[in-house]
């Protein structure tokens, strides 16, 4: 167990292609959902218990040593729209190749060849976690807190933002990261006993309609 | 699922504190090119009327028998179409979660079964979430690998004017065994961030139209946004990860919303 190795999976310069997304920011802030600090912060909640609640189950059971295509069946039927889908394996495609140089494994190996056009984001990263030596509460955390910086990161640039606002922004939500990174890892203790469907499956219609109509945009900053 | 309190009583409202226990069920066979409804068991606030058939289809109308559901009720709804049936549902009026007699949640269990070459459309008026309800509503579907479906539901967070109640939903749709959709979602006072402008930001209601089509396995619809101006409402139809096709849509209010589900689905899924 080597818990630093937690900083570099979370680290946004980690090669993982996380940069080129804005986490459904750059169509919020184009629609005029997301104008300053308080309605980033309040787009980055929303976000949070959504998104952010599934993806880190998906992450912490994966870390946990679940069946990783299973999870990944999960993942597909709690993301109904195509465009996030294609995002999601896209993701998951760079964090393999990322997370196999820096953290070999016979289990990244072994997805990887199941699932050569890339496994949902999550689930690479959790079991990237897990052969980093982390745990799955790590693997929920690195995934909370990607659902947050990604489109914190993102509005700096859309909106000009200051950056010092987008920290504060982060640090407000913090005490929910600890909770939904808390709720992530005990859905992901009941898939022994209980299977995939124990874990949350929450949805947010905004992210889902504008990720579609952003996805067909050519003029676009961030690619989701 | 319903959490074990004490025994409720069957049916009417005498001792308010445990609330109306109810399930109702219909089933639905295929016999000489029609359909025919062998079950069509109404309980409690569910009176179920059987509408004159068109074609093969059979069509039954769920009326209210009462108000329902209140806090504190157990509803259930299970419906079997058997292959090769066809069954049509609709409800005669939206359906109006409002505060019970105590403050526990009612619950409202929707679950749907349609075998090989048969064919369900569920089709119900809206859920009203009232300020001070407090709903958890379940929907399991499981449809055998040549099932077609269309399911509608549409919600709207509070009456004209008031604040919504709270309403968690999970829908579950499996095909063939295997989980086509899971979808959670919680709304009104006490979830957190459901009005952020990632979830439904200022919008009051929200809704989707879910078809599943076999034959959607050679040519599945592609995804696209089907409108763009958020005082009307905002839509979009995507496929899902199977022969399958979902539009999703949110607006200001319950009756907009119905406008552009029904844009939509004649526009776009009609066949």
């Amino acid at each position: 167990m080597n818990r630093a190795a937690l900083l570099i999976l979370a680290d946004g310069r980690f090669p993982a292609g996380g940069h080129a997304h804005s986490g459904g920011a750059e169509p919020a802030v184009a629609a005029g959902r997301i104008t300053d600090a308080g309605t980033l912060e309040e787009f980055c909640r929303g976000r949070l218990h959504t998104a952010g609640l599934v993806a880190a189950a998906l992450a912490a059971a994966a870390a946990t040593g679940h069946d990783p295509l299973a999870l990944d069946q999960a993942a597909y039927a709690r993301t109904p729209v195509a465009a996030l889908r294609n995002t999601a394996r896209k993701l998951g495609r760079q964090m393999m190749r990322a997370a196999r140089a820096t953290w070999p494994s016979a289990e990244l190996d072994t997805l990887a060849a199941a699932l050569p056009r890339g496994a949902h984001q999550p689930v690479v990263l959790g079991v990237a976690a897990r052969s980093a030596g982390l745990d799955p509460l790590d693997a929920a955390y690195a995934a909370v807190y990607e659902t947050i910086s990604g489109p914190a990161t993102a509005t700096v640039r859309l909106l000009s933002l200051d950056p010092f606002d987008a920290s504060t922004v982060l640090a407000r939500l913090a005490p929910e990261l600890d909770r939904v990174a808390a709720a992530a890892t005990a859905s992901a203790q009941r898939v022994a006993a209980e299977g995939v469907d124990a874990l949350p499956a929450a949805s947010a219609p905004l992210l889902d309609i504008s990720a579609q109509q952003h996805a067909t945009r050519t003029a676009r900053l961030f690619a989701s | 699922m319903t959490s074990a309190t004490a025994p409720a009583v069957p049916t009417g409202r005498g001792t308010a504190a445990f609330g109306v226990r109810a399930t109702a069920r219909i089933t639905a066979s295929a016999r000489a090119g029609g359909t025919i409804l062998p079950v069509l068991d109404g309980d409690g606030p569910f009176e179920l009327r059987r509408l004159r058939s068109r074609g093969s289809e059979a069509r039954v109308c769920v009326v209210g028998a009462m108000s329902a559901p209140l806090g504190g009720d157990r509803l259930r709804i299970e419906a079997a179409v058997q292959q090769g049936a066809v069954l049509h549902v609709t409800t005669a009026a939206a359906t109006l979660a409002l505060r019970g007699p105590t403050t526990a949640p009612a619950t409202y269990d929707v679950h749907l079964s349609v075998a090989d070459h048969a064919e369900l459309r569920w089709l119900p008026k809206p859920l009203i979430s009232a300020a001070g309800s407090n709903l958890r509503q379940t929907w399991t579907i499981d449809l055998a690998p040549t099932a077609r479906l269309v399911l509608r539901e549409e919600l709207a967070l509070g009456r004209t004017g008031e604040p919504p109640g709270r309403v968690t939903t999970r829908l579950t749709v499996r095909r063939g065994g295997r989980v086509l959709l899971d979808q959670e979602a919680d709304y009104g006072p006490g979830a957190v961030g459901w009005d952020s402008p990632a979830v439904l930001a200022h919008h009051r209601a929200t809704g989707q139209i879910l078809v599943v089509e076999p034959d959607f396995d050679a040519e599945p619809p592609t995804f696209r946004g089907l409108t763009d101006t958020s005082q009307d409402g905002l839509a979009a139809l995507t496929p899902l990860a199977g022969p399958a096709s979902l539009i999703t849509a949110i607006a200001p209010d319950g009756l907009r919303l119905r406008h552009l589900l029904n844009t939509a689905h004649s526009t776009h899924l009609s066949r």
